[in-house]
């Protein structure tokens, strides 16, 4: 039996777009896909200098409401994620490890002064975690300009890119025991 | 994504610990290191494509961090990251050799091109790198084969005289190979990725050498239907070898020195002077000391050129070199016919070791050429030789003229060769047009 995952929304109710994010996310991983919202308190990861939340915080927080050892836990946050060093991270995962982490802030049209387009913030959502749980199941970035794990610096990009692993990351994912 | 490693030298944990986990993501092989010494350590187990160094950090500043990492592996590619931004700082980094500075924290997508360029100029220089070794391994030049103490004292004199710019005059008899000397120098100079640009100017009537040379504008003579550059023009950045210089006549000599003394000419037929940057290396068979005393050869043109003076010894006075030089023809040879490479007989090299080699190397070349040819055996032996006849001869030979020798020379060289006049000449190590003079005054025929 694959390790479930876990997709936890963070700091509000489930969306009205949950089952259209679990279903893309279940189109490319044979893993059992939960959703449910998690309440996790953001407080202690903002830094006020920066108006943004500490990623590798709200990871930490988040992976203490892992269901079980075996699963892989997603984190979906509406706020701004930063690293130190970088202005923003769509998100952070632990590469091979059981947690990774998603911001829906810059992926929301509205962000750039655009109306608002759950269409395109689904889409989004659902290839940043993807993107996210390859790194949790030990993919890196992907040359491939149409893999889902090629890296991504700015939401243009994400656009381009697919919402699929390419036959390369494939073979990397059944390498390491996958499906 | 990539194999490359990356060493991160950062004083803060969180800022390590969060490009550790980006890089890691990105592909890369990630070290960290807290302070300039950690880094310094860490240097030891690299190699690393790229550092990312912070500038302020306790202990050892980042610039002088810098400085020791590029001691340590020149080639690393340092990114210079701070939260302080300084622009004296940042010129003082990259004066010091840093591929790019950043001001933390960095949008990510600057961060990654940023690491993109740097990995592609990177690889861009070691692929430079890779082709210029691939060039001189393509453009590698026959070596000079010799073992004995004068060869060596030459070799001595190319590897002197190929780092400077001088002019050089290489001195021998015909077939000791001057050029292959010339050639050398050139090759081990720092004009080797520029062209050598060879010329005979004793095989060039004046009128067509001075055209050569300088090149010509359309129209300038009868025939010059377009603009043709010469020699001299060809050879900037690289080394004009000009063979036979004790022929080239006193006119020529006038317009070979200004061009040296100015680096500057005009084509034939031309008003606009034109630069080229050559050095030149001259080669003669001629006492050019004696052609100066009978005022056959210009005096300051001879100290122009005379500046390093290479005397390349007839293969007599190395018989050492002979056998090696054999070998070397053999397997050179071997590979062009698409031979085994044969061993040589100890009768044949007797032969060899006897001869006088009048015409030298290339005489010595010649005669292996032509073994390898004729030679059916496993090994060359003396009878595939066409030396043998005088080396095997029993008794004392009568005495007897020089040319009565020369003319049965050509007559057995030119039957051997089934009368291919081409094929004897090379045999004998002349020109066709010397051939064919020689069969006329001797009377002899094809």
């Amino acid at each position: 039996m694959a390790a479930p995952i876990h997709l936890a929304y963070v700091d509000g109710p489930t969306p009205g777009w949950s089952d259209a994010l679990v279903a893309g996310v279940a189109d490319v991983f044979p893993n059992p896909i939960r959703a449910s919202a998690v309440p996790l308190d953001l407080t202690p990861s903002f830094v006020p200098s920066r108006q943004q939340h500490h990623a590798t915080l709200v990871l930490a927080a988040l992976l203490r409401h892992r269901p079980d050892p075996a699963s892989k836990i997603l984190g979906i946050v509406p706020v701004d994620l930063f690293i130190p060093v970088l202005t923003f991270v769509f998100g952070q995962a632990q590469l091979d490890g059981p947690g990774a982490v998603v911001s829906t802030y810059r992926l929301r049209a509205e962000f750039y002064g655009l109306p608002g387009d759950e269409g395109v913030l689904v889409e989004r959502a659902i290839k940043e975690c993807i993107h996210e749980l390859g790194h949790a199941f030990g993919l890196v970035h992907c040359a491939y300009y149409d893999c889902v794990m090629h890296a991504s610096s700015t939401v243009d990009e994400v656009d381009v890119k697919g919402a699929a692993f390419c036959g390369h990351c494939v073979s990397v994912l059944e390498g390491k025991g996958w499906k | 994504m990539s194999e490359h490693r990356i060493l991160i030298v950062d004083d803060e944990l969180s800022v390590r610990s969060s490009l550790e986990e980006w890089f890691r993501e990105d592909g890369f092989r990630v070290e960290t290191a807290e302070d300039g010494q950690a880094a310094l350590r860490a240097m030891d187990r690299g190699p690393f494509d790229i550092v990312l160094l912070d500038l302020k950090m306790p202990g050892m500043d980042g610039i002088s961090v810098q400085k020791r990492v590029r001691e340590i592996d020149p080639a690393a590619t340092i990114i210079i990251l701070t939260a302080y931004a300084s622009v004296q700082t940042a010129v003082e980094a990259l004066k010091l050799g840093a591929f790019d500075y950043v001001t933390k924290p960095v949008d990510p997508d600057d961060l990654s091109n940023l690491v993109r360029n740097a990995l592609q100029t990177r690889a861009l220089a070691e692929e430079n790198v890779r082709l210029k070794e691939k060039v001189s391994e393509l453009t590698a030049i026959t070596p000079i084969v010799g073992v004995s103490a004068p060869m060596e004292h030459v070799q001595e004199m190319i590897r002197t005289v190929a780092e400077t710019d001088s002019s050089v005059v290489i001195r021998g008899e015909s077939g000791t190979g001057k050029e292959l000397v010339a050639r050398a120098i050139h090759a081990q100079s720092r004009r080797r990725y520029f062209p050598l640009v060879a010329v005979n100017s004793g095989s060039i009537p004046e009128t067509l050498l001075e055209s050569e040379l300088f090149g010509h504008e359309k129209g300038a003579y009868t025939g010059a239907q377009y603009r043709r550059k010469g020699k001299i023009e060809l050879a900037s950045g690289g080394t004009l070898f000009l063979d036979e210089i004790g022929d080239i006549t006193p006119k020529m000599q006038i317009g070979l020195l200004r061009v040296l003394e100015t680096h500057r000419f005009t084509r034939l037929g031309g008003n606009q002077e034109i630069a080229s940057d050559f050095r030149l290396i001259c080669a003669t068979h001629k006492n050019l000391e004696k052609l100066v005393e009978e005022e056959l050869f210009r005096e300051d043109l001879f100290y122009r050129i005379n500046v390093f003076s290479i005397q390349v010894p007839p293969l007599r006075e190395r018989p050492e070199d002979i056998l090696p030089l054999a070998r070397f023809f053999v397997e050179k040879y071997a590979r062009a016919m698409g031979k085994p490479v044969l061993a040589i007989a100890p009768e044949a090299e007797a032969a060899l070791l006897a001869h006088r080699w009048p015409g030298n190397v290339r005489e010595l070349e010649n005669a292996i050429e032509r073994a390898m040819v004729v030679g059916k055996g496993q090994a060359l032996e003396g009878r595939d030789l066409p030396l043998a006849a005088q080396t095997d001869g029993a008794g004392e030979p009568q005495a007897r003229s020089l040319a009565a020798l020369e003319k049965d020379h050509v007559a057995r060289v030119l039957r051997e060769c089934d009368g291919n006049v081409t094929q004897a000449a090379k045999v004998l190590g002349i020109d066709r047009a010397t051939l064919y003079n020689k069969l006329k005054r001797y009377g002899l025929r094809r």
